[in-house]
């Protein structure tokens, strides 16, 4: 199946591995070439003067970070991250480990950049202080083993100093743009987004076509016309999600549970062609203004459909992006209906109107499954839902129990605040990274099996794009099938009763108000 | 004045300039770095007070270093508890008996604690010194540096315990020395080899500390995950060079 050593499933999962040194040393995606570099601003290859640049970006970057300036300076190697990471609980290679990650960055940082470091390099031992010169072997390290972080911020929970490893990969990563060495998978759709108005490529009829489709669908299965409305001037929501939702499963079914809520809801709301990405993967290469310019396409959208409110699709990087930053980078939102949230979750919206009583569900369509829930990364520790910390683990959780009668956790150190990312996130979802993908799995796919064999668990709910494609791909190799993996809006899809549906009179429906 | 007693007076001036004067430097520094997106470690306080608390939390207790690994925590927050308590029992050479705090700092338990934390210390560093060599993780992320400072530290208290407890000084000239050099009076110190040793060790951390990972005592106070309110959709926050790339915008 694999050309690699698929890691083997124990019962324990808090076993920690021992260090196999370079066992990832050969994992690395495709460098972008010019055609996706120089529509970002970047270099085509690798520049002459690339030292220089690395040194001074590295100075200029640490004076515009706050988090870059303080997090190279503090970490006092403690070890306290050094067993959270996925990648390394699924690859054992210790440059895996979160400090030592950053450490690849620190090391020239303070070569170049720290007194310590400086005279160390005089006296001709910068390694007693953990210095390094600048090589170009230092470089190719940074190119792989910043490209095996997915930003999914777990070791930042358990830092005694809050390091998150993710600020040092994405500046990482924008260094190395500058210098010709960008990453093709993101940059690739970073231009297509910025082009077109999703990372799919899907253009206005395309995506016009897609929604009739699903309308079609929709009418076809509960005899309602529930309408997926785009670029309708003057709707009252402005629904940003993933594309992919626009076509792939089980995102798409995510999308018809959005639709049908909207309906019972009865709120008017459109797609827009122009900002139909809710992702911005100008985050994942750590470029402001990649993700600023990407961010502006849902400002001008609300604008020029004159909407009141902006919702968000089940996104995770997206939704931390949409919660943490959108108002940072294309706000002020003072056009926009202020007694709402800007913006506002799909799972937020729901469940207000369940706490309304305005959804009504038969929980019993869904009895077929029993759920638990995967907590993305980016949502659990990037954002919040509600209006209390910890709304984030808590709505959706009470959406999909609103929905299903059969719903288990699974263990409490895998989920929450110490989730455990898919293992494609954060701009690794290629298939030039199969073997890290698969491998950071691992723990995820652990407790998932522990819950299988204790509970009887079949399905998995997911509330972003990325973990819904990693999982449907990689679960497989752990001995799942791909559609144990369920969106969130999914489950709602199934169970909700439209209330100007025609009356079914052979089956006496279960009806739960929630 | 005795030519070492010069040379002590000296270095201790020295170190406590670049003491204040780095750490000052590095703190302003950190506080004129800019923060230009909100990335608290979410969930995360929604206000100015929440943010209080989690910081006490994390700086009194190690909250983070809790939930992480048991050991280092045992370990780490021994070694700083017991620093806490040297600090206290410290103060009595650089204060006044006149002095409002006198009472405070001049009791049976600070003084109690103060000499006893001393084991605490040792055994913390100990801990955190065998963890390095013997967890092929922490070896692993483990530079000389990192050994050395523990080593330092350890010297530090265990020059103090030793006079603390099995060769007394002559505390009397040791209190006029430390007097003296905060008064700007300087005056003889007693010249026996552990305190010279004590001093000399700590002038030397006085120095490295703002060049070094010490640096994590400051720096924890401006770690934006930990320091943010979580309340980016309710307030606009914006970093002023980010500003200035609104200009293309109506």
């Amino acid at each position: 199946m694999a050309d690699f050593e698929v890691p083997v499933i124990t019962n324990d999962y808090t076993v920690v591995p021992k260090l196999k040194i370079g066992t990832m040393a050969h994992s690395q995606p495709f460098i972008a070439k010019l055609e996706f570099q120089e529509p970002l601003g970047y270099p085509g290859e690798l520049i002459d003067n690339w030292k220089e640049v690395v040194i001074d970006k590295l100075k200029e970057m640490s004076g515009k970070y706050r988090s870059l300036k303080v997090f190279l300076d503090s970490c006092i190697k403690c070890g306290a991250c050094t067993d959270k990471c996925h990648y390394f609980l699924g690859t054992q290679d210790p440059k895996n480990m979160p400090v030592a990650r950053q450490d690849l960055l620190r090391q020239v940082y303070r070569y170049y950049h720290t007194f310590a470091g400086r005279l160390f390099a005089k006296l001709g031992i910068p390694g007693f202080v953990g210095a390094k010169e600048l090589t170009k072997e230092v470089i190719d390290d940074w190119y792989i083993y910043f490209h095996q972080c997915s930003q999914c911020r777990r070791c930042s929970v358990f830092c005694p100093i809050g390091i998150d490893t993710a600020e040092i990969s994405m500046a990482a990563r924008e260094i190395l743009a500058q210098i010709g060495v960008g990453q093709k998978y993101c940059n690739q759709i970073i231009e297509k987004a910025g082009r077109i108005g999703n990372n799919l490529g899907l253009p206005e009829p395309a995506l016009r076509d897609t929604l009739e489709g699903l309308e079609e669908e929709i009418e076809e299965d509960d005899g309602v016309a529930v309408k997926l409305p785009l670029d309708v001037k003057g709707a009252d929501i402005l629904l940003v999600t993933p594309s992919a939702d626009f076509f792939a499963e089980p995102h798409v079914d995510g999308l018809m549970g959005y639709a049908k809520v909207f309906h019972e809801a009865g709120v008017s709301w459109t797609v827009s062609s122009y900002a139909s990405e809710a992702a911005n993967f100008g985050m994942f290469i750590g470029s402001y203004e990649n993700m600023r310019t990407l961010s502006l396409r849902v400002r001008k959208a609300a604008i020029d459909l004159g909407v009141k409110r902006i919702v968000f699709g089940e996104c995770g990087h997206a939704w931390r992006v949409a919660y943490s930053f959108l108002n940072t980078l294309a706000g002020p939102f003072d056009f926009l209906d202020q007694n709402y949230p800007i913006p506002q979750h799909i799972c937020e919206f729901t469940y207000d109107m369940i706490e309304k009583g305005e959804l009504k569900f038969d929980k019993s369509k869904n009895d077929d499954m029993t759920l638990t829930f995967h907590d993305s990364c980016n949502v659990a520790r990037g954002s919040r839902m509600g209006d209390k910390p910890g709304g984030q683990f808590k709505i959706p959780r009470a959406v999909i129990k609103a929905a299903c009668n059969n719903y288990v956790d699974m263990p409490s150190d895998t989920i929450g605040e110490s989730t455990f990312c898919c293992g494609g996130g954060g701009g690794l979802l290629t298939d030039d990274l199969m073997e890290l993908r698969v491998k950071g799995a691992l723990p995820r796919a652990t407790a998932l099996t522990h819950v299988t064999k204790e509970y009887g668990v079949t399905h998995m709910a997911a509330i972003c794009a990325i973990c819904k494609s990693q999982f449907t791909k990689v679960l497989p190799y752990y001995g799942f099938t791909m559609d144990q993996i369920v969106s969130v809006h999914q489950l709602v899809s199934s169970a909700i009763i439209l209330s100007d549906a025609p009356k079914d009179d052979d089956e006496t429906n279960e009806t739960d108000a929630a | 004045m005795s030519a070492l007693s010069v040379f002590y007076t000296i270095l201790f001036y020295t170190a406590a300039t670049i003491f204040v004067v780095g750490l000052a430097y590095r703190i302003s520094d950190y506080a004129r770095t800019p923060a230009p997106l909100k990335i608290p470690t979410t969930p995360a306080p929604t206000t100015q007070a929440g943010v209080v608390f989690r910081l006490f939390t994390e700086v009194a207790l190690f909250n983070s270093l809790f939930k992480a690994t048991k050991w280092t925590w045992l370990f780490g927050w021994m070694f700083h508890l017991s620093l806490l308590l040297a600090f206290f029992r410290h103060l009595r050479y650089v204060l006044s008996p006149d002095s409002v705090f006198w009472p405070i700092i001049n009791n049976w338990l600070v003084l109690f604690a103060g000499q006893y934390g001393g084991f605490l210390m040792l055994i913390g560093l100990a801990g955190l010194f065998g963890r390095r060599i013997f967890v092929d993780r922490v070896r692993y992320i483990s530079a000389p540096s990192d050994y050395a400072m523990l080593i330092l530290i350890f010297a530090i208290a265990a020059t103090g315990m030793l006079m603390s407890f099995v060769n007394h000084t002559d505390i009397v000239q040791l209190k006029a020395f430390a007097f003296g050099l905060v008064t700007f009076n300087p005056q003889n110190l007693p010249e026996d080899i552990l305190v010279l040793t004590h001093l000399a060790l700590v002038a030397s951390l006085m120095i490295i500390f703002p060049i070094s990972k010490l640096l994590h005592a400051p720096g924890i106070f401006f770690s934006p995950t930990r320091n943010q309110v979580d309340n980016p959709r309710e307030q606009r926050h914006i970093a002023d060079w980010a500003k200035e790339l609104e200009a293309d915008r109506k």
